[in-house]
């Protein structure tokens, strides 16, 4: 399979309260299109903040990252924004939508940015709630949506652009087990379409659901196994 | 989309908004009406002079249009003399006195123009017929009511009155031909006007000149034809006619400027006032607005939301608040003043016809424009805030939060 993402001795250093905490120490790690990841390890190893160098939203200390072929430490902050924008889709462990914004409009947003065209985006907006099972809410407020189906709107905001890879931080850790389920079977059928997936989690079944999972401890990997291949 | 954000945005706190909307809506107001004070007054100043064309006004050396009792003698030899100008079209003579109708209890006090009726520039005609003939005079409603007088009714009229004595001099029977509306008085004030050569004798008297022998009045009033220089006609006035103080419109204007400096500097003031206020309220609350949203914009910037499209989106959310309080400003500033403008024009002694408030569209939306403009410079802190945020801190400190 081609290399969609490849990091090379990933570090990276906070500031915190004057003392310098190493949360990622030297990873390396490449992902191949249409793999479906999971990262585990407990609280406080570094997943989010690995995943958060993979999405390319924070720098690294030190070390390399190329997706789809491309150095992403030699963007500019405008390079990198429309960058994710077209390339990443993220889903959050709080959802995130906008509150002021209808599902639809929710979806939309990531491709008004990209200036697609009202109609063709509207349609697409409609067609992504329908693939999530949300069709049917497309004019609800967050507020009017219950925390499962807030997360598959997100998922579908997260496809919005059709980007090559998604990455997912905790998507079922604010979800009781059966929402849960639901959200993991959505991931299941998104890889099985063809989406490449990054998923940090500390929830069994979803790393189970996962093709290749990477345990971490300490900033850094120790141990990365593929479950099963990709059928 | 942004303006459809940015709109969210506001309604999703709408009493905050409505708020701060209703605040920006009184600096508004504030800022409307100190530039209508600030420019009304002078403006409404120079319209009135300028309302019947005259440009140049002749007053007894050194002294301003009827500010004293100064009369300039010879009237008629002066009128002549200008009248041979050129560039002049008209010469108004003017006199002004005091009349009284004497009543049971005391007397009807008036303010008395003498005038020449072809070329009067003192008051509009409303009712009736002009005071031409050498008998007839016409008097504004004020004066109509306190004397109890009708047009076409005749009245025994004094020019001098002791009410210690009650007794009346320089009396004359004179008939209420027409009623005016006097310019240059102030409110309330009972006024006639009757022909120049009537009251110049009625009052001759009291001057002690004697009767036929008082060829004096209290201003000339003249209007040249278009084109003319009036500059170049004013020092010509002023170099040869003596005793008579030439003032043009500009001269006239470039005092009441002097005289309501403190006007202007108080507007000026209030208006910076309202202006810094409307800002600091706009700054405040998109500020603690953006402070509320920082994990949605870091949620935005995440996703590939541009740093532009942060900026524009805080940008247009405070210049609709700054636009909506500006246009209900407009509206409650022009209430303001109108309201204000009633109380002040009955102040004694003014004309009734100034207003303190004049409405100058381009000087009013020039205000409000600078409102809106410093209601949307208002969110450019917030906005680079917001732009400048750190994505994955962001994040991560309001996922522990």
């Amino acid at each position: 399979m081609t290399a969609l993402l490849g990091a090379r001795n990933l570090r990276r250093d906070y500031l915190l309260e004057g003392e310098v905490v190493h949360a990622v120490r030297g990873v390396s790690l490449d992902v191949a299109q249409g793999e479906y990841v999971a990262i585990v390890g407990p609280s406080g190893c570094g997943k989010s903040s690995l995943l958060n160098l993979l999405g390319a939203i924070d720098h690294p200390t030190s070390g390399s990252l190329s997706i789809r072929g491309r150095d992403v430490g030699a963007m500019s902050d405008r390079e990198l924004t429309a960058f994710r924008l077209r390339n990443i889709g993220f889903v959050f462990q709080r959802f995130y939508l906008m509150p002021i914004l209808t599902a639809r409009e929710n979806v939309e947003l990531p491709m008004a940015e990209a200036g697609v065209a009202k109609r063709v985006r509207r349609a697409r907006a409609s067609e992504l709630l329908r693939y999530v099972e949300l069709g049917h809410r497309e004019r609800h407020r967050p507020a009017q949506l219950s925390g499962g189906e807030q997360q598959r709107v997100a998922i579908a905001r997260a496809l919005a652009n059709r980007p090559a890879l998604v990455l997912a931080d905790e998507p079922t850790g604010e979800l009781d087990a059966r929402t849960g389920a639901d959200i993991i079977a959505l991931f299941d059928r998104l890889n099985a379409d063809g989406t490449t997936l990054v998923v940090v989690t500390h929830d069994e079944e979803l790393a189970r659901a996962a093709r290749r999972v990477v345990h971490m401890r300490d900033g850094g990997i120790v141990h990365d196994e593929v479950l099963r291949a990709r059928a | 989309m942004r303006i459809a954000l940015a709109l969210a945005a506001l309604r999703r706190h709408r009493a905050r908004t409505l708020l701060a909307v209703l605040g920006v809506a009184v600096a508004a107001a504030m800022l409307l009406d100190m530039v209508m004070l600030s420019t009304g007054l002078r403006e409404s100043f120079r319209q009135l002079l300028l309302s019947r064309g005259f440009q140049l006004r002749l007053a007894p050396r050194g002294t301003l249009p009827f500010d004293t009792e100064a009369t300039i003698p010879g009237a008629s030899e002066i009128v002549r003399l200008l009248r041979a100008l050129p560039g002049v079209a008209a010469v108004s003579p003017v006199l002004g006195a005091q009349l009284h109708v004497p009543r049971d209890s005391g007397a009807v006090t008036a303010f008395a123009l003498g005038i020449d009726p072809a070329a009067q520039g003192d008051y509009e005609l409303v009712a009736g017929r002009d005071a031409i003939a050498p008998d007839a005079m016409v008097a504004n409603d004020d004066f109509l009511r306190a004397a109890g007088a009708r047009v076409g009714d005749t009245l025994l009229v004094a020019a001098g009155y002791d009410p210690q004595l009650r007794t009346f001099t320089g009396e004359r029977r004179l008939v209420v031909a027409g009623r005016a509306r006097f310019l240059y008085l102030s409110a309330g004030q009972p006024a006639v006007a009757l022909p120049l050569r009537t009251l110049q004798r009625m009052t001759a008297r009291l001057r002690g000149t004697g009767e036929g022998g008082d060829d004096v009045v209290s201003l000339f009033m003249v209007r040249l034809r278009q084109g003319s220089d009036v500059e170049g006609t004013r020092r010509w006035i002023q170099a040869h006619v003596p005793r008579v103080d030439a003032i043009s419109t500009a001269g006239a204007m470039a005092r009441v400027d002097q005289r309501l400096s403190y006007f202007r500097q108080l507007g000026l003031i209030l208006g910076a006032v309202s202006l810094i206020v409307g800002f600091l309220l706009v700054t405040t609350l998109v500020t603690v607005s953006v402070n509320e949203r920082m994990g949605e914009i870091a949620v935005m910037r995440a996703i590939g939301i541009s740093r532009a499209h942060v900026v524009q989106q805080i940008l247009l959310e405070s210049a609709a608040i700054s636009l909506g309080g500006a246009l209900l400003g407009l509206g409650l500033g022009l209430a303001t003043a109108r309201y204000l403008n009633g109380i002040l024009s009955a102040f004694p002694g003014l004309p009734a016809a100034i207003d303190f408030f004049l409405f100058q569209p381009r000087a009013a939306w020039t205000a409000l424009a600078l409102l809106a403009a410093s209601g949307v410079a208002a969110g450019a802190y917030p906005a680079w805030r917001a732009a400048g945020l750190p994505v994955a801190r962001t994040l991560r400190e309001e996922a522990v939060a």
